[in-house]
């Protein structure tokens, strides 16, 4: 098994091989693994997420669910094994011999360009206003027109219900405010994939409703692709198509949200949700 | 009072201190200017990932911070004796005090959560970007109270700046003192123009620590 610096061996013909569909998914796990230490977080995962799909991944604590999120958005390195996005690797870059090698930051940070993501604790700049938080990136990222970023920012802000925030800080806003606004933020980016780890976690109970009712609204009316972690069952039921059950970072079992939750197959899955349903 | 004090020594004396005062002032405020910055590139420095960087920082402020500043400020003047003995003093005050800002500076940073680093990260933004937009200015403003007090306690060690011929307040009071024969007024009169100067400053600060909510 190679390590985190050695390159990865790839067979000659290194295109990545499309799915029986003849399309190839927009992401791919191959056998990435996770470890702390000694501790394996991830053993050898193989998924596919392909374009425009929403998919919920639950599972226990522990199981490897936000590790997956962290590992697309290229906030932790691959122990071993390739991320593919849209057909190319995600941290790794190919040698002129055609291997793999683990990718620098450089490359790394055109990588992230196509993955968004919204983080628990919501992560806003505090020391920004709202707009200024929204238009940062698309500004000094992108290279975007100022005008141009607050503009649609302005527009997004009216998406997520908070078009009188504008001049508000972080600091002034709920929880579930800051939520949409960390929303509006990630979108602003035009991200082909959006991750959201545990979103509502940390919001009050009474918040959650209208978050998850905004998340699912983006789900129906735009075809960004969307990976969810979650304990809130009613969102994998109403947004996803497909759910991941996870178990010691392996995937336990996947399938439509109908018949996860109603003939769930595994007998890891069905504790599950008799836990939390 | 004793009768021997001499009200018309202080009289006398004070605009000579408020001469050496200016300088004082002088060698506090570009001194300060100077452990501002240096203290926050050091701190920056710091968390270079080359070991190259962060090893070499480390063992000149651990140098900086194990000889007291009088052997410093006079060391400096001998090696470069060609150069101002107050540009000398403000930047060997600078450099001493910015082994110690930067200590600050590494707790405002510290104290930056781990969310806003991944936030950076998750929107692609450089880390050029993410130090100046993001992690500085929630760092510096963390740790404004910290430097201010550090402003006011070099402003009382710049009296070591006499040593190296610098004609500030207490290098004009020992002279003054030497020419008539009386230190007790003028040396009293450099305290209270410190007191003067000084208290008020920390009460400043300490304003603008409760402003700053700690």
């Amino acid at each position: 098994m190679a390590t985190e610096s050695a390159p990865l061996k790839e067979p000659a013909d290194a295109a990545p091989d499309p799915q029986v569909t003849g399309v190839e998914p927009l992401v791919r796990f191959d056998k990435v693994v996770k470890r702390y230490g000694d501790h394996v977080v991830l053993d050898e995962l193989d998924f596919t997420v392909r374009r425009g799909e929403h998919v919920t991944l639950i599972g226990p604590s522990g199981s490897g669910k936000t590790t997956i999120l962290r590992l697309l958005m290229t906030l932790e390195k691959v122990s071993d094994g390739v991320i593919w996005v849209d057909g190319s690797p995600l941290s790794h870059v190919r040698t002129p011999s055609g291997a793999l090698k683990p990718a620098g930051e450089k490359q790394l940070r055109e990588s992230r360009k196509k993955i968004g993501m919204v983080f628990q604790q919501f992560n806003l700049f505090p020391n920004m206003k709202v707009l200024q938080n929204i238009t940062e990136a698309p500004v000094n990222v992108l290279g975007m027109d100022k005008d141009e970023a607050e503009t649609r920012a302005r527009e997004l802000l009216d998406l997520v219900g908070l078009s009188g925030k504008v001049d508000a800080h972080p600091s002034q806003l709920s929880g579930g405010q800051q939520q949409r606004v960390a929303i509006a933020r990630a979108l602003a980016m035009r991200p082909e994939i959006l991750l959201l780890d545990e979103v509502t976690s940390a919001l009050d109970p009474e918040l959650v409703a209208g978050v998850l009712e905004l998340l699912g609204d983006i789900a129906r009316n735009t075809n960004i692709t969307m990976l969810c972690v979650t304990h809130e069952m009613n969102f994998a039921r109403d947004v996803s198509e497909k759910v991941l059950m996870f178990d010691a970072g392996r995937v336990v079992e996947s399938g439509s949200p109908e018949k996860i939750f109603t003939d769930p197959e595994h007998e890891r899955t069905r504790e599950f949700l008799n836990a939390v349903l | 009072m004793n009768q021997s004090f001499q009200w018309d020594a202080v009289g006398d004396a004070f605009p000579l201190l408020l001469e050496g005062f200016r300088v004082t002032l002088l060698a506090t405020v570009l001194g300060t200017l100077v452990a501002a910055v240096l203290g926050l590139a050091v701190a920056v420095a710091g968390r270079a990932p080359s070991r190259f960087v962060t090893v070499p920082v480390k063992a000149l402020t651990e140098f900086v911070r194990s000889t007291p500043l009088l052997v410093q400020l006079v060391g400096a003047a001998a090696v470069f004796s060609s150069v101002e003995p107050l540009t000398i003093g403000i930047i060997v005050l600078g450099i001493h005090y910015a082994a110690y800002t930067s200590e600050v500076y590494r707790a405002g940073i510290d104290g930056v959560p781990k969310g806003q680093w991944e936030a950076c990260r998750a929107l692609s933004m450089s880390p050029r970007r993410t130090w100046q937009a993001v992690i500085l200015p929630q760092a510096v403003r963390n740790v404004l109270p910290a430097l201010g007090n550090y402003a006011i306690s070099m402003f009382k060690e710049t009296p070591f700046l006499a040593v190296i011929t610098v004609q500030e307040m207490v290098f004009e009071a020992r002279k003054y003192g030497a020419d008539h024969f009386v230190y007790t007024e003028v040396f009293t009169l450099a305290g209270l123009i410190f007191l003067v100067a000084s208290y008020p400053t920390s009460l400043l600060m300490r304003k603008l620590e409760k402003r700053l909510g700690h």
